[in-house]
């Protein structure tokens, strides 16, 4: 299994030719040469181009800039190193606590978002983990709506071997809920992980179906669900970050996944989500196979960010 | 009627000011956009694209074509430079996108492949395109093309089942040129005129799978590769397209997730980076939310200043400065008639509140124009409306038959409509005067002195404009 840090730096190699002149190792303003103000224009190009959006970006250009007015031999690795820390700083407390499963039996999972942004896919691959990992895992199906999204995560739960409860196309989503908490409470689960269809944050009557998903839950156990996490396309620009505050307002958020981080996206919206509401970020998606889950570290992307070894 | 003479007047300042033009746009301030008077709004500009998500470079490049463009123009006068190169953003942003035709090949049998990255929409584009081309007459067949997304078969056949439009499957194989080819064959044997190949998402950095959708492209030869892209994509949308175009050399861009409220100024990045047209967009999850592409309205969303925008397109609408100068030239030429009137009365009118416009005047300040006027300014245009064409031109045709007629025609009495022809022939009077040169020494002095003199009380106190004449000028 490839790190989360050389399959990142992987995709940035492979990225275009301006990213890789600026963030890249060699040649770019990045590298050992000295900077000068169309280097410092370069990057100001690189951070929006990793949608850091606009505050976060002129935080890091104005740092750098202030070390380059007091060092006029300032190069581009000090600049990166920068870089890195002003982003460093601004994720603290950016990563997922320590023991953030729980006592409770069984800790539920709700993962959350918009469509196509990678839930289900998700979900498989959590689930996997927390079975590699020796702990009891049910999976429910709790997207009854889209065409095909039962026969989507059957086919997961089949190919992984995992305990799925599901029903039948255009089900309560609430009752699967219900239900899959029986199944995981029967079975001695520790983990109960809910897959649930994409909605968009814009839409009233969906985000009420979520809320109702909870209150069912909570017919079990009042602090239900545990978790519950906010699948983020990490390709998609600052709507994220509206994303994020709909979805909090609605659901009560804690925390996030960000998916899709092994193509060329920096995922740079995520900066501003935490900014804003303070959500870990539990894990990154790296990939379409089970293993392509990794826990997020604020070392490693910001060091893939600016080219910085690890 | 004092007060019709008084919005008359107006109306005919209007024409007055229009032709002697720069000289009073620069009294109120700006008659150019220039870099300076351009500046603030363009940062702006930039800013509220980058927000939406446009591609850095982007949109920098786009701000300065068009303030480039823009240098020099006229600004017109209710409104500021700012707004109005906010406007013309607006317009060229509609045009950036709106380039390219949103028609498909006109073909039958036509082969559409549909190519993007994971979770854009593909699947349910393919199915909502089936749909939507049903309608003009297509025969479709949706071909499973993706053999990697778990149930991305069953998915496509579901949606299939729905809109009733047979679907070819293979889950035996993952040779997906193969599969495209015997799709195709297949859905010729079913006499089927529309074919739809719907894809799996991949990355476009992806060698292995772009190489995959190029050897597909290669057996199917479609007549449409349609790339679905989220409209909520963020900088990478750029490298997205560009990359997908140089692979399969893209036709169209749908647009999906436009239901929701991402400003979508990846689809400006797509489109400025590939030229390639968009043509559809997704608007919900069902199989019917599906559109052709609207430039205008995304150009609005992206930019997200519609207000300005409609500010400045209701000032062009209403200031018709054509009309304006046709009606101004006739009144230097004597060939003034009630239907010119009409017209004029009906320009002034088109601005909206009265008493706004006298503001927007110079020299009418503090004019004074309320309901009474505008009932009487309808009444007056109830009278002109009731004659022939031919009165309207030929004035003096009005005889007292026609009078009595005409007063039945709009619901006045006959010495309403006397009044009216009587100051018509003031005005004319009025006008011939001002054509000489102590009428042009009228407006100089209205000019400097920033106000009409003996106007102070409201139009009622226009001296002479009772009688006849007008002594004080
Ligand atoms: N490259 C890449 N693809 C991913 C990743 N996660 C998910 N995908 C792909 O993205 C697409 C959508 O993923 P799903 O898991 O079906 O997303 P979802 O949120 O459940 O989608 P809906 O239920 O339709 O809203 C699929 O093609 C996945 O294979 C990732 O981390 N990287
Ligand atoms: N709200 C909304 N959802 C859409 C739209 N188009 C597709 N979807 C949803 O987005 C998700 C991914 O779509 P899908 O067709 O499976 O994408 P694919 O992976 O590209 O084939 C599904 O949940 C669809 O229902 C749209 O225009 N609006
Ligand atoms: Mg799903
Ligand atoms: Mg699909």
């Amino acid at each position: 299994m490839k790190s989360f840090f050389s399959k990142f730096k992987e995709g940035l190699k492979r990225s275009t030719p301006t990213f890789q002149k600026i963030f890249g190792q060699v040649g770019g303003i990045f590298s050992g040469k000295k900077l000068d103000a169309a280097s410092i224009d370069e990057l100001e190009e690189a951070l929006y181009g990793a949608d850091f959006g606009v505050e976060t970006a002129t935080e890091i250009i104005d740092e750098i800039q202030a070390a380059y007015r007091k060092d006029k031999e300032l190069r581009g690795q000090d600049a990166a190193r920068i870089g890195a820390r002003v982003l460093e700083r601004v994720l603290e407390g950016a990563e997922a606590p320590e023991d953030w499963l729980g006592e409770a039996d069984p800790a539920v999972i709700c993962l959350i978002g918009v469509n196509g942004s990678g839930k289900t896919t998700t979900t498989a691959k959590l689930g996997w983990k927390f079975k590699e990992e020796g702990k009891g895992v049910v999976l429910g199906a709790c997207d009854t709506f889209r065409a095909a999204a039962n026969e989507q995560i059957k086919t997961w739960a089949d190919r992984l071997d995992l305990r799925l409860v599901a029903s039948h196309h255009n089900a309560d989503s609430a009752a699967v809920a219900y239900d899959a908490w029986q199944a995981a409470k029967g079975d001695n689960a520790k983990v109960l992980i809910l897959d649930t269809a994409g909605r968009l944050h814009t839409k009233g009557n969906l985000m009420e179906e979520l809320k109702k998903i909870r209150r069912v839950l909570q017919k079990h156990d009042e602090t239900a669900p545990h978790h519950a996490w906010l699948v983020v396309d990490g390709s998609l620009g600052s709507n994220s970050i509206e994303q994020a505050r709909k979805f909090h307002e609605a659901f009560g958020l804690t925390g996030l996944i960000v998916t899709k981080l092994d193509g060329t996206s920096r995922g740079g919206a995520l900066v501003g989500i935490y900014r804003e509401l303070q959500l870990p970020i539990y894990f990154v998606g790296l990939g379409e196979a089970k293993e392509d889950l990794q826990p997020f570290s604020v070392k490693n992307y910001t060091n893939a960010l600016f080219g910085l070894e690890a | 009627m004092a007060a019709f003479l008084c919005v008359y007047l107006l109306g005919m300042l209007e024409s007055l000011t229009d032709r002697m033009g720069q000289a009073l746009r620069n009294l109120r301030g700006v008659g150019k956009l220039t870099e300076d008077n351009m500046a603030e709004a363009l940062k702006e500009v930039r800013t509220a694209l980058l927000s939406a998500d446009v591609h850095f470079k982007v949109a920098r490049q786009f701000v300065e074509d068009v303030r480039q463009a823009a240098m020099g123009q006229e600004v017109l006068k209710s409104v500021t430079p700012g707004q109005q190169i906010i406007k013309i953003i607006n317009d060229e942003l509609a045009k950036l996108l709106g380039e390219g035709t949103t028609g498909l090949a006109d073909k039958k049998p036509l082969r559409i492949m549909m190519v993007g990255l994971h979770g854009s929409g593909k699947t349910t584009t393919s199915a909502k395109l089936a749909k939507r081309l049903m309608k003009d007459g297509y025969k479709p067949a949706l071909i499973a093309c993706d053999v990697y997304r778990p149930a991305a078969i069953d998915q496509l056949e579901t949606l299939a089942k729905q809109i009733e439009v047979p679907c070819y499957t293979d889950r035996t194989s993952q040779d997906v040129p193969k599969i495209g080819r015997t799709g195709w064959d297949w859905a010729k044997e079913q006499e089927r005129n529309l074919i739809i190949f719907d894809t799996a998402g991949r990355l476009q950095i992806d060698e292995d799978l772009i190489g995959e959708i190029k050897k597909l492209k290669d057996k199917i030869v479609p007549d449409e590769v349609l790339l679905v892209a989220d409209s909520a994509l963020g900088q990478e949308a750029v490298n997205v397209a560009k990359h997908f175009h140089e692979a399969v050399n893209l036709t169209g861009i749908v647009l999906t997730k436009l239901d929701g409220d991402a400003r979508g100024g990846a689809a400006l990045s797509m489109k400025a980076i590939t030229g390639v047209p968009i043509k559809f967009m997704g608007t919900g999850e069902k199989t019917d939310d599906f559109d052709i592409f609207h430039p205008d309205r995304m150009a609005q969303r992206i930019l997200g200043m519609g207000d300005v925008v409609s500010l400045v397109e209701k000032a062009q609408e209403t200031i018709d400065e054509e009309e304006a100068e046709r009606l101004a030239k006739k009144m230097q030429s004597n060939e003034f008639n009630l239907e010119d009137m009409l017209a004029q009365m009906r320009q002034v009118k088109k601005m909206g509140n009265l008493g706004g416009l006298m503001k927007m005047m110079p020299g009418m300040n503090g004019i004074e124009i309320g309901d009474r006027e505008e009932t009487q300014m309808r009444r007056t245009e109830a009278i002109i409306l009731s004659m022939t064409p031919t009165e309207r031109q030929t004035p003096r045709l009005l005889n007292a038959s026609r009078r009595k007629r005409i007063a039945d025609g709009s619901g006045v009495e006959v010495k309403d409509v006397n009044q009216l022809i009587k100051q018509f022939q003031q005005m004319q009077k009025m006008m011939k005067m001002m054509r000489g040169s102590k009428g042009k020494k009228m407006m100089k002095k209205m000019q400097s002195m920033g106000g009409m003199p003996g106007m102070g009380g409201g139009c009622g106190g226009l001296p002479g404009m009772g009688g006849g004449g007008l002594p004080r000028f």
